[in-house]
C-alpha cells in the first residue's frame, strides 16, 4: 500500500529507479562478464600457445 | 568496388572485422541512448492518461521488440549452422543468446513496474505476457542446451532444433494482443500511422536504434571469444598480435 502511494507522488523516480537504472544496469554486468570471459579465454589460448611451444 | 561478403563468413577472417567494428557500435549506442532519454525525459510532453508512467515505453518497448528479433536472428543463424554446417553461424547464434534473454527479462521486468500503476498488478497471465515470458525460458531452454552438450557442434545442433521450433513463439507474441482479448494494448505503432507525439516517437525509435547497436557490439564481443575457445588449436589463433603478447 505504501509502495503504491510513493510511486504516484514519485513517478519519474519510480521509473528512473525501476526500469532504467536496472536496464543500464543489466548492461554493464554483460558487458563487464563479456570482457571477462575474452580476458580469460584470452589467458587459456596463451597457455596452450605456450605449452605447445615448450615441447 | 565490390566487397565479398562471404570472405567474412569464415571465422578467421570475422574476428578482426567483428575487433574493428564493436568500438563503432558500441559508442554510437552510449551517444543514442544519451540522446534518447534527454529526449524522453525533458523533451517529450506528459501522456494525457497516464501521466508520467507511460516514460517506461522508452525502453520497454525497444527491448521487447529487440527480444522478439534476436531471437529470430539467432534461430536464422542456428538454421544456416544446421544445414550449410557454416561454423561462424552457430557461434553467433550461441554468442546473441544470452543478450536476447536479457532483452527478453528486461521486456518483462519493466513491464511489471509499467502494469503495478496502470493495472494495478504486477503481472497478469495475460496471452502477451505469458507469451514473452516463454520466450524468456526458450532462450534460458537453448543457453542450458548448449551448455549441457560437451561437443560444441553437437550442442549447436541440439539447441539449433530448439531455437528453431520456439521461433514459432515469436509470432504467437506480435499477434497476441489481436488474436485474444488481452490487458496489454495493442501496437501504437502501425504501418497506417501512430496517434504518438513526434517527441514520445523520436525518443523511442533513438532507444530502439541504441539497443541494436549495443546488442550487435555485445553479441560481437561474445563472438569473438567463442572463436578464440573453438578455434584454440589452429595456427591462425596463435598468430594473433594478443596471443602473442
Amino acid at each position: 500500500m505504501s509502495l503504491d502511494i510513493w510511486m504516484r507522488e514519485n513517478p519519474l523516480t519510480y521509473i528512473w529507479l525501476g526500469s532504467y537504472a536496472v536496464a543500464f544496469l543489466i548492461f554493464a554486468v554483460e558487458v563487464a562478464m563479456v570482457r571477462h570471459k575474452r580476458k580469460i579465454t584470452l589467458q587459456q589460448v596463451r597457455l596452450l600457445c605456450n605449452a605447445g611451444d615448450d615441447e | 568496388m565490390a566487397i565479398n561478403w562471404f570472405k567474412y563468413s569464415a571465422p578467421t577472417t570475422f574476428y578482426g572485422l567483428a575487433g574493428k567494428l564493436i568500438p563503432w557500435f558500441g559508442v554510437s549506442a552510449a551517444i543514442l541512448a544519451a540522446i534518447a532519454l534527454y529526449i524522453g525525459f525533458y523533451v517529450a510532453p506528459t501522456d494525457a492518461i497516464q501521466g508520467e508512467f507511460y516514460r517506461i515505453i522508452f525502453i520497454h518497448v525497444p527491448a521487447s521488440i529487440l527480444s522478439m528479433f534476436l531471437y529470430l536472428i539467432m534461430a536464422g543463424y542456428a538454421a544456416l549452422g544446421l544445414i550449410f554446417k557454416t561454423r561462424l553461424s552457430s557461434m553467433m547464434a550461441t554468442a546473441i543468446a544470452p543478450t536476447g534473454a536479457l532483452f527478453a527479462f528486461i521486456s518483462l521486468w519493466t513491464g511489471a513496474l509499467w502494469g503495478k500503476p496502470m493495472w494495478g498488478a504486477w503481472w497478469m497471465w495475460d496471452a502477451r505476457l505469458t507469451s514473452e515470458l516463454i520466450l524468456l525460458f526458450l532462450y534460458l531452454g537453448f543457453i542450458a542446451l548448449h551448455a549441457s552438450i560437451d561437443d560444441p557442434r553437437r550442442a549447436d545442433r541440439a539447441a539449433a532444433l530448439l531455437a528453431i521450433v520456439g521461433s514459432v513463439n515469436v509470432p504467437i507474441i506480435y499477434f497476441s494482443v489481436k488474436w485474444w482479448n488481452t490487458l496489454h494494448q495493442g501496437s501504437t505503432i502501425k504501418f497506417s500511422g501512430t496517434s504518438m507525439h513526434v517527441a514520445m516517437q523520436q525518443a523511442m525509435f533513438t532507444m530502439l536504434v541504441a539497443c541494436w547497436l549495443y546488442a550487435i557490439a555485445v553479441a560481437l564481443m561474445r563472438v569473438r571469444s567463442i572463436i578464440l575457445e573453438r578455434e584454440r588449436n589452429t595456427t591462425w589463433i596463435s598468430e594473433l598480435p594478443e596471443v602473442k603478447l
